[in-house]
């Protein structure tokens, strides 16, 4: 299947991929990786009039050593992500995490950047992002502004970036000595997670779980009040919506999530 | 639009519509019937060339996102008459049964073990995991990858 | 020493692996030079009427040479085959090419737009518009039994053909009697190659078709009748295939209508769909709803043994209005019951036909008494191997007739249960399996056995044609009506002559799937290459080989008994050099007709492979999550021509049988939308999902073959998806889960430990 015809334009810098947002609007789609965007388009579920093409940007890959933190350039492919030494040694659950998506050439062309401004709730990513408290630097034509990602993801499919405006970099503070883990509950290993959960700390984020990537608030609550893993995964399920269809129904996501966080706890406190 | 494209070690420069995806660049413009289109969704893997020597699912590249890089397709990979080590042992391990996911699951292979050139079972498995075959049931595409393996690592010592 | 069964590595690969295959959509033919695109409209709704199809927007797209509709075409429906056991279906449920009045389908074409660019067809196709008026669906099988909303109300009825009788005293005697509905579940055969077909119009009035298929002289004869063309009309040429399964043994109404669009268009065509088009528009297979009744003593003696079942024909009466009679002759599998009955119905849904995929037929025979063997095991309280001991056919059966009416002709059953128990290490197994479930385990082990015996070649009666010829240069050149489509017969055939003649392989030429070429043929399915078309080359090869000899003879002036082949020469017996080599011998046969010899190979009876799977598994009792973690099998299908390629039909077999039991599930909600319509939602099975195969070997012959071979393409299929499943119900009977559904989910596993 062929995307219906668009104009396709090759942005030079950043400034230049916000004049061409500007100058075409609503009718121009951003692309990095584009394995979020790309098949939407061939299957004609996106029909974008101008694409604008950030490949060329490779100032926006990077995996950088900021003292506290570890900052990550929007166009850091996951299986940079994935093999990156600094992240497997300072942010292990973003490595790891990275190198569980789709399959090794999903992981040579998608982008952390692609990943979070897409806002799919049933990717990892953002859960990952979410429980690793990760700032996320959104730039547009007034300059750049720092979004926590408790902040970012909006709704379905919606995040705090405007239209007009682009995700340049994430931060995360280092986490080296920290206990973490990923689950990741599919029905094959290259599906899209069922249910994930990902675990740094006491902070738990759930993927698939409602209509965005969002934090178990209830299982935190219990853990910080002193209950222990399988306590505290009891609450896994509170304030969740997740989807109910044929892959898997609501309640048995439910069933999983908790499953899935009292695992996950239980790892990352034996790490 | 006008790309540049080397493509087995040939550069070529080409018209091409804005939409054009990478792998009817390769079939229909460059003509390389190799690479194959099994699905629209990137989950079969047919279509898998390396760019830039890493695996990728051409049916989800533009034509223009490779322009100014180069394409490797199972056309180019071989050394003149010599299969290259993945190539023959698939042909030793019969890797392969009808040849449609073939040229996608053999630069699969070779870009699986350029990142790793001593996996294990497991992990050709899922180093393999986005490449669909439907008729040798896997078994001895394993076989012929940790027979390639095998062979490389005898050859550099 | 003889070449047959050895370790001969495939002839076809070089090519495979350099240059990749030439599949349909790959051809460069100068026919087909400046060629167009044909695209597809597909409903997007499962029942509708058609009210009107505007297509002026789209004919007035750039590129467009046409957009057709059912009300353009003179070309009749397709009137449906027939149905169990050869009797006739209702005529009103002929299948039209493109929709006229209603669709019945999600993916029913309703329209073809012809345009110069693949990419201009797909701009083209989205602006024909059609006017639904929406009609009730009927999507489940016991919903279209009740006929409240019909899909052809001229034939009054939703079921297009039942057949058997129920007797009530069947079960008389029995101690035991389980009875269970079981779901064999609709699946897509999923080639990685789509449909696809390309055609041309020769200045000499004959249409040329490159067509994907398994079978090209089926298609000749039936592109011929369907565009109302004589006989010699239309050349079939089948080039690389990748990949067939069954579902692309008949030629399908949208590559039929190829032909057609190309002449009023005047230019040659070509179509290959898409992947999102294949899995809504290519037949589907399996999809039986079956409830097993079984009955027996306490000893677990299996007396009695009841079938009945729905097949889901989907909207169109296709081959799965005859395939359950399979099902029903193979109902009683491997075991020796006194009384087998088996009632049928095949009834329409508005979803896509059903017809043959890997096994048709006959795999859902195998999961029905595998999974009532295993009920009624834990109903009498042993071992599931044990009651498979007890009840299979004994060697000094053979040729064993069943309740049912075939005759099995060899087998070694109980031998094949006891090869696979030992190298399995069943019973260290079970002592792990006990020790996980004293401990209460989170992942507990299950053990899965399936027995079973199969048809292979059911259309052994049409047998296969066979030509060899040793050609002036001194090479060979074979001619089969069987045609390859990933299974090799390049390498495995020409190993037949090679063995017969003493030419090298690589000097012989297999030319198959091509109707100019190879007028006579019945194609590749039901496991019938080697048996039928394999025969016939032999014997024709030996035909050959005695011509030879005669010629030989003659020349040399020696008595036929006194020359022998040696090396690939003729020579004089204890005079190593006198001799003639096959190239001077068909040099001098020019004049004679040529060494040539064509043999069309029939045999009396299907033959009757048969084989042990024993599947380990994993279950994760929290998750419901299920790993298959071994698999152990013996499949006999007698002598092994290329242990190579026999193995590796075995492997891909196996693969897709776990897949049925654990992942594949072509389903629709009960709109009749497709819920799993690309390679995202419908879970083909990947390597990460599966264990090494560990295969054992056995070879019982058949008489019914000079080669005493039968057939293996469709072991794995029929074997390994009972295994599976009732691998991962074992895992949790302690629990007291008696059964679950294929596909295996983990929510399926999940809901029934709740419910346990």
């Amino acid at each position: 299947m062929i995307p219906a015809a668009f104009t396709y334009r090759r942005a030079s810098s950043v400034d230049d991929a916000l004049a061409l947002l500007a100058e075409h609007g609503e009718d121009a789609k951003l692309l990095a990786g584009g394995h979020s965007l790309l098949p939407l388009m061939k299957l004609r579920l996106a029909v974008p009039e101008v694409v604008v093409d950030l490949g060329g940007l490779p100032d926006l890959s990077y995996v950088e050593d900021r003292g506290d933190s570890v900052a990550i350039g929007a166009l850091t492919r996951h299986h940079d992500l994935a093999t990156s030494e600094l992240l497997g040694r300072e942010v292990p659950l973003l490595a790891h995490a990275a190198g569980t998506i789709g399959d090794p050439q999903v992981r040579h062309r998608g982008t952390i950047g692609g990943s979070l401004v897409h806002g799919d709730p049933a990717s990892d990513l953002p859960a990952v992002a979410l429980a690793l408290d990760a700032v996320l630097v959104v730039r547009g034509p007034a300059g750049s502004r720092e979004v926590p990602a408790t902040e970012f993801f909006k709704d379905f499919f919606e995040t705090a970036v405007e239209p007009g405006e682009l995700l340049t970099e994430i931060r995360i503070a280092k986490r080296g000595g920290q206990g973490w883990d990923f689950q990741k509950f599919t029905r094959r290993a290259i599906d899209w997670a069922i249910v994930g959960v990902a675990v740094a700390g006491d902070a738990v984020a759930l993927v698939n779980m409602g209509p965005k990537p969002m934090r178990a608030s209830a299982v935190e609550a219990a853990l910080a009040a002193g209950a222990s893993p399988a306590e505290a995964a009891e609450h896994a399920a509170e304030g969740t919506s997740p989807p109910d269809e044929h892959n898997a129904s609501a309640a048995y996501r439910q069933h999983l999530a908790k499953v899935l966080v009292r695992r996950a706890l239980e790892n990352a406190r034996a790490r | 639009m006008h790309v540049t494209i080397n493509v087995n070690g040939e550069e070529h420069g080409d018209e091409v519509e804005d939409r054009t995806l990478l792998v009817h660049y390769i079939r229909d413009t460059r003509g390389l019937t190799g690479t194959n289109v099994g699905c629209d969704t990137t989950s079969c893997g047919a279509c898998t060339v390396l760019l830039d020597g890493e695996s990728v699912k051409s049916c989800t590249v533009l034509a223009a996102q490779a322009d100014g890089h180069s394409v490797t397709t199972i056309e180019g990979l071989a050394d003149g008459e010599s299969m290259h080590p993945v190539q023959r042992a698939f042909q030793e391990k019969h890797g392969l049964q009808c040849g449609f996911c073939t040229p996608g699951m053999v630069m699969a292979s070779v870009s699986l073990l350029r990142e790793n050139p001593n996996p294990t079972d497991a992990e050709v498995r899922s180093g393999l995991e986005g490449n669909i075959c439907r008729c040798t049931g896997y078994h001895n595409i394993v076989e012929s990858v940790l027979a390639a393996a095998e062979r490389t690592t005898e050859a550099a010592e | 020493m003889s070449i047959l069964g050895t370790r001969v590595e495939r002839r076809e690969d070089p090519r495979l692996l350099t240059s990749g295959g030439v599949y349909v959509d790959d051809l460069r033919e100068p026919a087909l030079e400046g060629a167009a695109h044909v695209t597809f409209v597909r409903s997007p709704m499962a029942h509708a009427r058609i009210e009107a199809i505007d297509v002026a927007d789209a004919a007035a797209m750039p590129g467009v040479l046409g957009v057709f509709t059912g009300a353009d075409l003179d070309v009749d429906p397709v009137a449906p085959g027939p149905g169990l056991g050869g009797q006739p279906l209702p005529s009103a449920m002929a299948r039209p090419h493109l929709a006229r009045d209603v669709a019945r389908y999600v993916g029913e074409p309703v329209a073809a737009v012809v345009t110069e660019t693949l990419a201009q067809g797909e701009d083209a196709a989205e602006l024909v518009s059609v006017d639904y008026e929406p009609l009730d669906a009927v999507v489940d099988v016991d919903d279209a039994l009740r006929d409240e909303v019909l899909l052809f109300p001229e034939a009054g009825t939703n079921t297009a053909a039942r057949s058997g009788e129920r007797d009530e005293s069947l079960f008389d005697g029995c101690d035991v009697v389980v009875t269970r509905r079981i779901e064999n579940q609709r699946l897509a055969a999923a080639p990685l190659e789509t449909r696809a077909a390309a055609c041309a119009w020769g200045d000499d009035g004959r249409l040329t078709m490159w067509l994907s298929n398994q079978n090209a002289q089926a298609c000749r004869d039936a592109v011929q009748e369907q565009l109302g063309l004589d006989e010699g009309q239309v050349r079939i040429i089948t080039p690389d295939v990748g990949g067939g399964f069954g579902a692309k043994i008949g030629v399908d109404p949208d590559a039929v209508l190829l032909g057609w669009l190309s002449r009023r268009a005047g230019r040659p065509l070509r179509w290959s769909e898409s992947r999102s088009e294949n899995m809504v528009a290519m037949t589907h297979g399996r999809g039986q709803r079956q409830t097993v009744t079984i009955g027996g003593d306490r000893e677990g003696r299996v007396l009695a043994y009841r079938l009945d079942l729905v097949q889901d024909l989907g909207a169109y009466p296709l081959m799965s209005a005859f395939l359950p009679t399979f099902t029903g002759l193979m109902a009683g599998g491997p075991y020796d019951i006194a009384k087998v009955e088996t009632t049928a119905r095949c009834v329409v849904t508005n979803t896509m036909s059903t017809a043959a995929y890997r096994g048709a037929g006959r795999p859902e025979a195998t999961a029905a008494i595998e999974r009532a063997v295993d009920l009624f095991a834990a109903e009498v309280g042993l071992d599931p191997a044990e009651v498979r001991r007890r009840n299979a056919v004994r060697p000094e059966q053979f040729p064993y007739r069943t309740a049912t009416g075939l005759v099995y002709d060899s087998g070694e059953y109980v031998r094949a249960i006891d090869a696979v128990l030992e190298a399995a290490g069943y019973r260290a197994l079970r002592e792990e399996q006990a020790r996980r479930r004293s401990e209460g385990a989170i992942r507990q082990l299950g053990l899965g056995i399936s027995l079973y015996v199969e048809i292979t070649a059911p259309n052994n009666a049409e047998g296969e044609h066979g030509h060899v010829e040793v050609l002036p240069d001194g090479s060979a050149l074979v001619l089969t009506g069987s045609s390859a489509h990933g299974q090799g017969h390049a390498t495995s055939f020409s190993m037949l002559v090679a063995d017969q003649l003493g030419i090298d392989i690589d000097r012989i030429q297999i030319v198959h799937g091509d109707t100019d070429r190879v007028p006579a043929g019945a194609g590749t399915m039901g496991s019938r290459s080697l048996q039928l078309g394999g025969s016939a080359v032999h014997r024709a090869a030996v035909d050959v080989r005695e011509k030879g000899r005669a010629l030989a003879a003659e020349l040399i002036e020696i008595d036929e008994a006194d020359v022998e082949l040696v090396d690939g020469d003729w020579r004089v017996r204890g005079a190593a050099s006198v001799g003639i080599s096959w190239a001077e011998l068909a040099e001098r046969a020019r004049d004679r007709g040529g060494l040539a010899a064509d043999v069309h190979f029939v045999s009396d009876s299907p033959t009757f492979p048969f084989g042990v799977h024993l599947a380990v598994v994993e279950v994760d009792t929290e998750t419901g999550g299920v790993e298959h973690v071994r698999h152990v099998t013996v499949d006999d299908a007698g002598p092994v021509l290329n242990p190579v390629l026999a193995e590796g039909q075995r492997h891909g077999g196996i693969a897709q049988g776990a897949a049925q039991a654990l992942l594949e599930h072509m389903s629709y909600d009960t709109d009749g939308n497709p819920q799993t319509a690309n390679f995202a939602d419908y879970a083909i099975i990947t390597a990460s999902e599966l264990p090494r195969f560990e295969l054992l070997h056995m070879e019982t012959p058949t008489t019914l073959n000079p080669l005493g071979v039968k057939g293996i393409g469709e072991a794995g299929t029929i074997g390994a998806t009972p295994a599976v499943q009732n691998a991962v119900v074992d895992a949790l009977s302690h629990l007291g889960v008696s059964h679950i559904d294929m596909p295996t989910t983990p929510e399926r596993v999940w809901a029934a430990i709740n419910e346990a």
